[in-house]
């Protein structure tokens, strides 16, 4: 028995799943929203963001429900959802499911990558959303791509003292990348470089290390051209890229790429009646998941020819998205970070000698538990799959923890 | 709605803004260590989104919360393990 049914359900609010639920709803479709976070906007659009305010007053007009702090941990039967809250846990039933997933980031371990106070770049800006203080704080931005300029504004508009920003990728690449935008993302990235006056934006540059006894005290960096030096710091943010969120695809039986779910021109993924949209379906950035949604939320309402008239605006952004792929990719010297007593698996403390011992994801979980901790592999995993080339092979209820009445209904 | 929230985070009482997550409350509270790994090492958020569990702490009582996706409420109770 489900507790409740709906036309269609949309699994994450974020841009990708606010257009869709917003547009399946204009198609006279009864549909409801769960998201694992306390607030609508995603990531992207966490805390008081106007967009996410503009489309989530759009979505209540519509009548779509919301079910925020829902963590979707299992498909218990065809077309059902188990989620759970703090509160309790509930059946979902849908006619047509949109996963609007989103993404993580892609964090790489180096010594001391452990130690409080290492965050991700989209992590601290998170944090920051929520009012964790950061003014007078020295921050240094570490890892690669457009984000770690947003998360520098974003610290200095609030106080923060940002001393560095370090993209690994090469200058030449930075540029060639700024060249190829379409011109409103460059004016985007000229407004956001002039609103970073004063920050040194370091290309070609990486963390090495990070050093503190109880929380971190400093960071040690390097340049292409071999330079090394230390910088002190209270706050470390780094991230090296997103990465698509696919459990709950994988645990559909959706087909998966090495970009992200596999989508066909409505969105809709191999499992009929399964749409897909946003970071999930490959890293594309803002623009693309919002046409990406808007395009399975009509797919999935049943208008194809809505969805039809915005194949095009989709096609400019995913040529904006393969530039970005090409233009932070990350170098092959990141993947001497680790040493040999660097934890990769920070759930299970598993050093990166015991994991690199074993020849594939599986051995490596079943003879150290790498990945079979809290987080499931979500952090060692994008990490194993840059530094050893492994993927996760297959998933298992429950995608996320939940507790044992939850599961056990 | 009232501007801040008061909540003790291992005893003491700390007064976040409304919205705030319990992991700024801890921040706010002086704490840099969440928890301990199962190794013994202090740990403190990285994801900052829900997703990498390292900001566990027991709200309320009830141990393993994710506290950077918990929303801070007058009088909780928030203890860390670090």
């Amino acid at each position: 028995m489900a507790d409740r049914e709906f036309d269609v359900v949309v699994v994450g609010a974020g841009p990708a799943g606010l257009t869709a639920s917003c547009r399946a709803a204009e198609c006279g479709r009864q549909v409801a929203v769960l998201d694992d976070n306390p607030l609508p906007g995603g990531q992207i659009w966490r805390g008081a963001s106007k967009e996410a305010a503009a489309w989530m007053r759009r979505a209540e007009r519509l009548g779509v429900e919301w079910m925020t702090g829902a963590r979707v941990f299992d498909s218990p039967e065809p077309q059902k959802l188990a989620v759970e809250t703090f509160e309790g846990d509930w059946r979902i039933a849908y006619r047509s499911l949109i996963l609007a997933t989103g993404a993580r980031e892609r964090f790489l371990p180096f010594p001391g990558w452990t130690l409080p106070n290492v965050m991700g770049a989209g992590g601290l800006q998170a944090l920051a959303k929520c009012a964790l203080p950061v003014a007078g704080k020295r921050v240094v931005i570490a890892g690669s791509g457009p984000l770690l300029l947003a998360v520098a504004r974003y610290m200095k508009t609030h106080g923060a003292d940002v001393r560095l920003i370090a993209e690994q990728a090469s200058q030449a690449a930075v540029m060639r990348f700024a060249l190829s935008c379409p011109p409103g993302k460059l004016m985007q990235a000229i407004s956001l470089r002039a609103g970073l006056f004063g920050i040194a934006y370091r290309t070609g540059c990486w963390p090495v290390s990070a050093q503190g006894k109880h929380r971190l005290e400093s960071v040690t960096l390097r340049t292409a051209d071999g330079r090394t030096w230390t910088e002190a710091c209270d706050y470390l943010a780094c991230g090296f890229g997103l990465v698509p969120n696919l459990e709950l695809a994988a645990l559909l039986g959706c087909r998966i790429s090495r970009s992200g779910v596999d989508v066909d021109e409505f969105q809709e993924t191999s499992a009929a009646g399964v749409f897909a949209a946003g970071e999930a379906t490959g890293i594309g950035g803002l623009e693309l998941s919002l046409v990406e949604g808007e395009i399975a939320g009509y797919a999935a309402g049943g208008n194809a020819e809505r969805a039809k008239a915005l194949f095009s605006a989709r096609a400019s952004h995913r040529r904006f998205a393969k530039a970005l792929e090409k233009a932070f990719a990350l170098r092959a010297e990141l993947r001497d970070l680790p040493r040999p007593d660097t934890f990769l698996c920070r759930c299970e403390d598993v050093t990166f000698e015991r994991v690199g011992a074993c020849s594939n994801w599986r051995e490596a979980k079943l003879h150290t538990r790498c990945g079979m901790g809290p987080c499931q592999g979500r952090i060692c995993g994008g990490a194993a799959e840059f530094l050893l080339g492994w993927s996760a092979e297959s998933v298992r209820p429950p995608v996320l923890p939940a507790r044992v009445g939850s599961m056990s209904r | 709605m009232p501007d801040s929230v008061k909540l003790t985070v291992n005893g003491a009482t700390v007064e976040v803004p409304a919205g705030a997550m319990v992991a700024t409350a801890v921040a706010v509270a002086g704490v840099s260590a969440y928890r301990r790994s199962v190794s013994g090492e202090p740990r403190g958020p990285l994801c900052g989104m829900g997703i990498c569990f390292e900001c566990r702490v027991t709200i309320d009582g009830r141990a393993h919360c994710r506290s950077c996706q918990v929303v801070c409420r007058p009088g909780m109770e928030v203890r860390t393990d670090g």
